[in-house]
């Protein structure tokens, strides 16, 4: 261990020596997630994201009044980050949750901390702003030791004020000066005992919540700056289309348009009102004329056409240790295909060009290298773009957000001085969005005669999942321009938390495995990160497979399970799961019934999750109905439980309806499925009775996240209900009513 | 110029008559709650009352919207004075982007007005037309639940135990009534129910 290095000899020495109700804990590798290691190399590592910014006052400020500001370079997705982030400072702090304020992703005011996206925010975040916290309560009792003459192991801080004997009390507005806080943090840090907690680890309502829920300005969309104009994009019909003509004359006439803007396929309009724009966009659509070309694989084909794309391989795992011998080999191939982020709300944006400085405010999941591709594209010094994050529509990864923001700055480009706010339509959302890539994953097991694994060859075809901004190539509107920015390389995001092969090394004790990932560089439909990446197809191919491993050895899917887990944290999720939903005392498959079960450890590194699921499937029709599910979590120190519970709740639901209804529909030119009568979601006849979620406290241990946990086993373990109602597999997504009815044969 | 009648008050509109109602609602009344989903009637996130029955703003022109009571989740009360349909999601914690929501609570406030003591059954297929993405639902329904129950009021609470509590919410116990007010930074609620392995 390397954490009692340090450079600021005097500030270390003060907060050393305190704190009777801390507890010190060694910040070491093995103890602490890191992230991103920023400018500071050659210091000791700082926990989660400090190291972005080591300097204190970047994520904890003290008025002078004693309201506690924190600042995060997250974003709130609707995942109720904001409200974590605020018991995590008030707890360490020692200040009331209600003084607390939250300065969140914006490029002027808070630390870079990438995209807000894997599960990453109270990892990184969190855990940044638990240290910083910390650390300023040190400091202040430090600061209010020097001022009594006490030493100050007899000081504590409560309530925003740092006690000492004698009923001394110096309260935090007292304590702080100019530069107190304005130093680096140290690699050593006195949190807080978890048995001590008040506020972290309890179900704080969510801050965000009333005004969403009476109508406040709650969105990006619901930005109104004065003198704002409204502008649509009218996007090409297909990936490959080039703008021919346009005769613009009819349209610049329209009542309230402002402007009509063209640059090579990029063509959009301006005015006053917003119902103008969008009446001049569908006049626009009709005016252009574009030269189409074939570009998209048959749908029909799709797994084969991945299998066959040129692929880089790369070994993954490789391992051969001394098993017994094969007496059983099973084989099977899994896919989905192409899934919609499908945000409610189409993408939106405002920017604003003054002073030759572009504002952008946009729900993006990464102001930073949003603000890096929108200065490229605009041809900007990056200190002449300010990103500021507004919430938008929940995006379950990289939807529109970036690029409406770019299309949003691309218009207020060519206005300066007057604000202007793009929506998209929602068949631009569902057409040009970048889709959760489609997978194929192939997989081969043997079983000894005892019913133990002994063998396992595991690959997985896939794209990229992440194309980013950071590159002005990466948006939209920058591909679209007379002098277009080309695309980036694709590149596969490295394990260990991988990108296609996110999830692809099962959790289980195998003695010999070999798991390989097949990159795929080639990219016929546009896509990139859909929440919890290759993890959803890896996971749903692993522990579809290892049920019917469990059937062919005649075990217990969970004792198959947890005859193959040595993890104790893994057995106690999976051993929860089971308890929580009844699992031994189920009743014998009949009457289209049917229970599955499914277990994973989110990047191998994250949340441990298993869900267990109960399935009425009707054989006439082949329509699933799922009736109840139950899960288990762990997700190391828990924050905010209710939290929890309703990212699980999202989880379980979002996936049924990937797994249910879901695939992207396009011809050889065309992306098909823009909008929600081409594109079904689940709805609310489709919604279980009930889900219950147990979560396993593990007081102290680090943030492990929960978002997209539950994604990859409840989507398991309905195929593996589904397959226990009927007797049949499906392998291939989605598990429709067609496709089930057809593999049931009636 | 056209005369709508929102949330109790009257408004002259100078926006074209075949404008929906939806723009018109958020660019000249500046009203947040509704939102734009799809503009084609799919999803349900721009739903209003119109005479007490759920409406699709979004491909609602107001030119046949003159003289007839328009609500939106702004005339179902306040962040300072929320009513109990608001009461009920935020204590519920019924959402999650929260983007769906006020399109929700307008076509739940439609069968509660009508039916306030609508099974759950009914509150699934009143809700059948509006698409929540982030899988808010089960909390949607408790929320209508319980808004069901304060409407009733505390004598007639039908099913559900839902009783005045004096201490904080209880969210982890859904079907404890909680007193909580809308505003979460003023009063925090916790929960004391954790559970922890037994190892």
């Amino acid at each position: 261990m390397s954490t009692n290095v340090s450079h600021k000899i005097s500030r270390r020495a003060v907060l050393r020596g305190t704190g009777a109700l801390v507890l010190s804990f060694s910040l070491s590798p093995g103890a602490w997630p890191y992230a991103g290691s920023g400018p500071q190399s050659a210091r000791p590592k700082l926990p989660g994201n400090l190291g972005r910014n080591p300097l204190l006052d970047a994520w904890i400020r003290v008025d002078a009044d004693g309201h506690v500001t924190a600042f995060t370079g997250k974003a709130e997705l609707g995942q109720g980050i904001k409200t974590a982030l605020l018991q995590v400072v008030a707890e360490e702090l020692e200040v009331p949750f209600e003084q607390v304020s939250l300065v969140t992703a914006d490029t002027s005011r808070t630390a870079d901390e990438g995209y807000t996206a894997g599960s990453h925010s109270v990892q990184d975040s969190g855990t940044a702003l638990r240290t910083a916290a910390a650390q300023v309560r040190e400091i202040l009792i430090a600061e209010a030791a020097r001022r009594l003459r006490a030493p100050a192991d007899q000081l504590r801080a409560v309530a925003g004020a740092v006690l000492g004997p004698n009923e001394a009390r110096i309260t935090y507005a007292e304590l702080v000066s100019a530069n107190l806080l304005h130093v680096e943090a140290q690699p050593t840090t006195k949190l807080k005992d978890p048995t001590l907690f008040k506020v972290m680890d309890r179900s704080v309502q969510r801050i965000d919540i009333p005004a969403k829920v009476t109508g406040g300005e709650a969105y990006v969309q619901d930005m109104r700056l004065p003198g704002m104009l409204h502008a649509r994009v009218v996007r090409p019909p297909s990936y490959r289309a080039k703008l021919l003509q346009v005769d613009v004359g009819n349209i610049e006439k329209m009542t309230g348009v402002v402007q009509v803007l063209r640059d090579g396929n990029f063509l959009a309009v301006v005015a006053y009102r917003e119902f103008q724009a969008v009446k001049a966009m569908r006049a626009l659509s009709l005016a252009a004329r574009w030269e189409e070309s074939e570009s998209l694989p048959k749908q029909a084909r799709l797994s084969e056409t991945l299998l066959g794309m040129p692929a880089q391989d790369q070994v993954i795992l490789d391992k051969h240790d001394a098993a017994g011998g094969p007496s059983k080999t099973l084989e099977a191939t899994y896919a989905r295909p192409y899934l919609s982020h499908g945000s409610v709300g189409p993408s939106c944006a405002v920017a604003h060009l003054t002073d030759g400085v572009m504002t952008i405010w946009t729900h993006t999941q990464g102001v930073y290298p949003d603000r890096q591709a929108i200065a490229e594209m605009l041809r900007m010094p990056l200190d002449r773009v300010h990103c500021i994050h507004v919430e938008g529509s929940g995006c379950y990864g990289h939807n529109g957000a970036d690029d409406a923001a770019a299309d949003a700055a691309l218009i207020a480009n060519a206005l300066p001085d007057r604000p202007v706010r793009l929506q998209w339509m929602r068949e631009q959302e569902h057409s040009w969005e970048p889709f959760g890539p489609a997978m194929v994953a192939k997989v081969r097991a043997s079983l000894d005669s005892a019913g133990r694994i002994v063998d396992w060859d595991y690959g997985v075809w896939s794209n990229t999942h992440a194309t980013r901004p950071g590159p002005a190539g990466a948006l939209l509107a920058a591909q679209h321009l007379e002098r277009p920015f080309a695309p980036p390389e694709p590149k596969p995001l490295p394990q260990p938390e991988g990108g296609g092969d996110r999830n692809s090394i099962p959790l289980y004790t195998l003695p010999s495995a070999k798991v390989t990932h097949h990159f795929l560089h080639d990219m016929p439909v546009r896509v990139s990160a859909l929440r919890s990446l290759g993890a959803h197809l890896n996971v749903f191919a692993i522990e579809s497979f290892m049920d019917e491993l469990a059937l062919a050895a005649g075990s217990d899917p969970v004792a198959f399970r947890l005859a193959h887990l040595d993890d104790p944290r893994a057995r106690d999720v999976v051993t929860a799961a089971a308890d929580e939903f009844r699992w031994a005392a189920r009743p014998t498959p009949a009457g289209g019934h049917g229970y599955g079960f499914a277990f994973a450890r989110y990047k191998n590194l994250a949340a441990y999750c298993a869900v267990a699921m109960q399935v009425r499937v009707d054989r006439e029709t082949g329509r699933t109905r799922v009736l109840r599910a139950a899960a288990a979590i762990d997700t190391g120190q828990v924050i905010n439980p209710d939290g929890v519970r309703n990212q699980m709740e999202g989880a379980i639901i979002q996936s049924l309806s990937w797994c249910l209804f879901e695939t992207v529909s396009f011809d050889a030119t065309r992306i098909t499925s823009v909008d929600w009568a081409t594109y079904p979601i689940l709805r609310f006849s489709s919604v279980p009775e009930s889900i219950t979620v147990r979560i396993i406290d593990r007081p102290g241990t680090p943030f492990l996240g929960c978002a997209e946990a539950g994604q990859g086993p409840a989507s398991a373990a309905l195929a593996n209900a589904v397959a226990n109602a009927t007797g049949k597999r499906v392998r291939d997504l989605p598990l429709n009513a067609a496709r089930v009815k057809a593999t049931i044969g009636v | 110029m056209i005369e709508l009648k929102v949330n109790g008050r009257s408004y002259e509109v100078s926006a074209d008559p075949d404008t929906p109602l939806l723009y018109v609602l958020r660019d000249d009344l500046q009203l947040n709650a509704a939102k734009f989903g799809c503009g084609l009637g799919q999803c349900g996130a721009c739903t209003v009352l119109v005479d007490g029955a759920p409406t699709l703003s979004c491909v609602t022109p107001i030119m046949l919207l003159e003289g007839r009571q328009i609500t939106t989740v702004e005339g179902l009360g306040s962040r300072e004075d929320p009513g109990p349909l608001q009461r009920a999601f935020i204590e519920e914690q019924a959402a999650q982007c929260g983007y769906c929501i006020p399109g929700m609570m307008m076509r739940a406030q439609a069968l509660l007005q009508r039916n306030p003591r609508a099974t759950d059954a009914e509150i699934r297929a009143q809700l059948e037309p509006n698409l929540c993405r982030c899988g808010t639902h089960m909390r949607i329904l408790r929320a209508v639940r319980r808004a069901a129950t304060l409407m009733a009021g505390p004598a007639s609470s039908p099913g559900t135990a839902v009783t005045p509590a004096a201490a904080g919410p209880q969210l982890d116990t859904p079907d404890t009534e909680t007193g909580a007010q809308g505003d979460a930074r003023s009063r925090p609620a916790y929960s004391e129910r954790r559970e922890r392995p037994e190892r």
